[in-house]
């Protein structure tokens, strides 16, 4: 196993992407995401590879559906409000079938919003964000190690399935330095027949394209899509499970506020109230399955967001409403604290 | 060192409140702990509030935000007015006593009085308080030692600096002797 | 019997959905002879724009990938820095290069991104039912500009090449018509220099081909030929605009 270095989780990301074979990047500064930037800026050119600050956002998520066409590894990065502007071309991507990595380091929001950490881009993510029926595969790291895993997991489930998948931290997990392991020995690599490489006057012309003016067509084309979406939901969930075989409380949390949950659950565990996490590794395709599971066992849920409730739409679908569903959240930068995740434990685990 | 040990340093930026956690986070990586650094960012380049939060623990850590210190290092007056009833009962609070003149009020923990800014200016080492302070920190903290502290600086020294590693180990030194 | 006249390699056998009279024919036409001559066929990847030749993948038998409105040049971009050798041009309208994708356009030119762009110049929205387009010019009736452009409300058309004459990094700008024989010739040695200089590295290139709207102008095609003559030309001057290549070249 190679040696763990300190690094922040932008440049986890960063590099992990490099290891997994994308030598591909384009992005617009924006906090708290620009080490990712930064990085690149750095080693692309020793690596031969392309670094370029795009003049928009809009420019830069084009620059990837770009590279993206011709069969290469492609990413960019932004926060919030400049994903925003990227949807147009997420969507676009989407329709196209293209693979690429896109990585939100979330802010706070609506708007210009702040530049602390957020997870208020939930919606955004998971529904799809532009125009148009599609997911995105929404994977959501909770150290600074899972920024990079996820990271190569991300390129291989794009290319795997052509589409975009979606690393979503928040300026946090961008920020804070953990060690971490960058040994990405096995990179898949998968064949792409529809890219565009130049016919060479040996094939017909590949055309990558999402207009299709027969809504006969389109409809075609979107049911295929869905297909695929339901082996994906199907196949590709993952989450962690936290001391949930005896718990009597779930507590569903993702990224950040699962760390500062698993605080809480072990303070809570100290005072006998049988409390466990199902932390959604996968925001899409959601965990709908062992959240199911959870509401034949467990009395009450808590979900603890760094937003207004948004992942709690989820949960409450995924266990059909069975049981009732809490929130516990600060918005706007804020991160709930340990204190704060215990009270309401103690709250809902306490009440008969 | 059986816990973890949670450790915040605040202080204006400029005064390397994050390279002094980054230091000890890397000593404690090269000792095979779990370690965590989490930086406060905000809009300004220069000068501001800083702070940073580190955990060095035997077991996986949690949350890497640090709100309740067992270690807290306050290298100015607004740092220590705001933090200094987060600190846990028994825990540590390092001042820099040239930069702050108020006393610690409580008398549930252990107080440090450093004058690192003063020990730095006379030693002709005006930007290194912060490594003085931490000498202290390395000292009075169970569990910390100055073990690695070589090692440490060649990690988070970058690679164009490395003359200053000397300089640096001499500032923790002279915290250490304090 | 001897062949003196075939449809280029470089265009497919599908029918052109474009209206009688319209120009895009030739200048798709010019593109195709171009790329046949060169021989770059094979190697060459087109990026479509938003617009009449949205469909422009059907027509030439390159590679081709569709962009969205206006971001063409970004895409190309993408596409010839993930391989260099590739040919990458771009076929865009005056809504999508002059309006929504005015970034894209000067920023691809101050990179010198090696590229080649074809700027279809009809100074109008054709596609949506003939709007007023960035080019659409004073005083002339458009869907949206009913009592004709009036510049003190809504401004002055963009000349495009006048306006990337001014950035460093464009290296070749001519403005050329297909109304005429001799324009149609003149648009085809600029076509084909925008590509070789493309296959030579000297970087951004780009063609602005003044063309008709015989349905949206609400003329009849050959109507359409004269206004181009007697209303474009005048405020759009063919010509060579920048060349910075032209010295060491004499």
């Amino acid at each position: 196993m190679a040696d763990k270095v300190l690094m922040k989780g932008n440049e986890a990301i960063a590099e992990a992407a490099i290891q997994a074979g994308c030598h591909h990047y384009f992005g617009y500064p924006i906090t708290p995401q620009t080490e990712v930037a930064a990085y690149m800026s750095k080693r692309m050119p020793k690596i031969g590879g392309t670094f370029l600050q795009a003049e928009s956002e809009v420019a830069a998520i084009n620059m990837v559906i770009g590279v993206a066409s011709t069969g290469k590894r492609v990413m960019t990065s932004s926060s919030s409000p400049g994903v925003s502007l990227k949807s147009e071309g997420i969507s676009y991507l989407a329709g196209c079938d293209l693979p690429a990595l896109v990585v939100n380091v979330q802010r706070g929001g609506p708007g210009l919003g702040g530049i602390q950490p957020s997870q208020s881009d939930y919606y955004q993510s998971t529904k799809g964000g532009g125009h148009g029926d599609y997911h995105n595969i929404v994977l959501a790291p909770a150290s600074v190690q899972e920024m990079a895993s996820l990271t190569v997991k991300g390129f291989d489930l794009a290319d795997k399935y052509r589409m975009v998948a979606m690393i979503l931290a928040d300026g946090t997990m961008g920020q804070m330095m953990e060690p971490v392991s960058l040994d990405v020995s096995d990179v898949k690599t998968y064949d792409k027949p529809w890219a565009l490489t130049g016919t060479e006057c040996k094939r017909e012309h590949n055309i990558v394209n999402s207009l299709y003016l027969q809504p006969e067509e389109l409809e075609i084309k979107n049911f295929e899509r869905y297909e695929k979406y339901k082996a994906i939901e199907e196949n590709e969930v993952m989450y962690e499970e936290y001391l949930m075989d005896d718990a009597e409380v779930c507590v569903v949390a993702f990224g950040i506020t699962s760390r500062v949950a698993k605080n809480a659950i072990n303070e809570a565990r100290a005072k006998g109230i049988k409390v466990g996490m199902i932390r959604p590794i996968t925001l899409w395709p959601f965990p709908k399955k062992p959240l199911a599971a959870a509401a034949d066992k467990c009395k009450a849920f808590i979900c603890v967001e760094m937003n207004m409730g948004q992942m709690i739409d989820d949960v409450e679908l995924a266990i059909r409403c069975k049981k009732p569903v809490y929130l516990c959240n600060r918005v706007g930068g804020m991160i709930p604290s340990p204190e704060e995740v215990l009270a309401k434990i103690e709250e809902v685990g306490g009440a008969e | 060192m059986s816990k973890a040990v949670n450790i915040l340093y605040a202080g204006f930026g400029g005064q390397g409140i994050l390279f002094a956690g980054k230091f000890l986070a890397y000593k404690g990586l090269i000792e095979e702990k779990q370690v965590s650094w989490l930086p406060s960012y905000g809009p300004e380049m220069r000068g501001g509030t800083a702070n940073c939060s580190v955990i060095i623990s035997d077991a996986p850590i949690g949350s890497p935000i640090v709100s309740k210190p067992d270690v807290l290092v306050a290298m100015n007056l607004p740092s220590l007015e705001k933090y200094e009833n987060e600190v846990v009962s028994g825990g540590k609070i390092f001042v820099d006593s040239t930069l702050i003149d108020k006393k610690v009020e409580r008398d549930d923990v252990e107080v440090y009085y450093i004058p690192a800014t003063q020990m730095a200016y006379d030693n002709n080492i005006k930007t290194l308080a912060n490594m003085i302070i931490t000498g202290k920190v390395l000292k009075e903290v169970e569990g910390f030692s100055m073990d690695n502290t070589e090692a440490a600086f060649k990690k988070v020294v970058s690679a164009r600096h490395q003359d200053l590693l000397g300089v640096n180990s001499n500032a923790v030194q002279m915290g250490y002797d304090y | 019997m001897a062949v003196v006249f075939e449809k280029p390699k470089s265009l497919t056998d599908a029918v052109l959905h474009y209206c009688p009279g319209c120009t895009h024919g030739i200048i798709h036409r010019l593109v195709a002879e171009v790329m046949d001559e060169l021989g770059i066929e094979g190697q060459t990847i087109g990026v479509a724009s938003v617009g009449c030749s949205v469909m422009a993948y059907n027509y030439f038998t390159c590679d081709f990938v569709q962009a969205a409105h206006g971001r063409a040049p970004a895409v190309a971009t993408g596409v010839k820095r993930s391989d260099p050798s590739k040919i990458v041009f771009t076929y865009q309208g005056d809504g999508d290069l002059a309006a929504i994708g005015t970034a894209e356009t000067v920023h691809s030119a101050a990179r010198r991104e090696n590229i080649t762009v074809i700027f279809v110049n009809n100074a109008i929205y054709g596609m949506t039912g003939g709007q007023m387009a960035p080019t659409t010019l004073p005083g002339q009736v458009t869907q949206t500009s009913p009592y004709g452009r009036d510049v003190n409300t809504v401004g002055y058309p963009v000349k495009v090449c006048e306006l990337l004459s001014n950035v460093d990094g464009a290296a070749y700008l001519e403005r050329v018509a297909v109304n005429n024989v001799k324009n149609i010739k003149n648009a085809k040695k600029a076509i084909k220099k925008a590509f070789q200089n493309q296959l030579e590295g000297k970087g951004f290139s780009l063609v602005e081909v003044i063309s008709t709207c015989p349905t949206n102008w609400g003329m009849t095609p050959e109507k359409a030929l004269q206004w181009v003559d007697e209303k474009m030309i005048p405020y759009y001057p063919l010509g060579v605009y920048k060349d910075i290549y032209a010295k060491e070249e004499d």
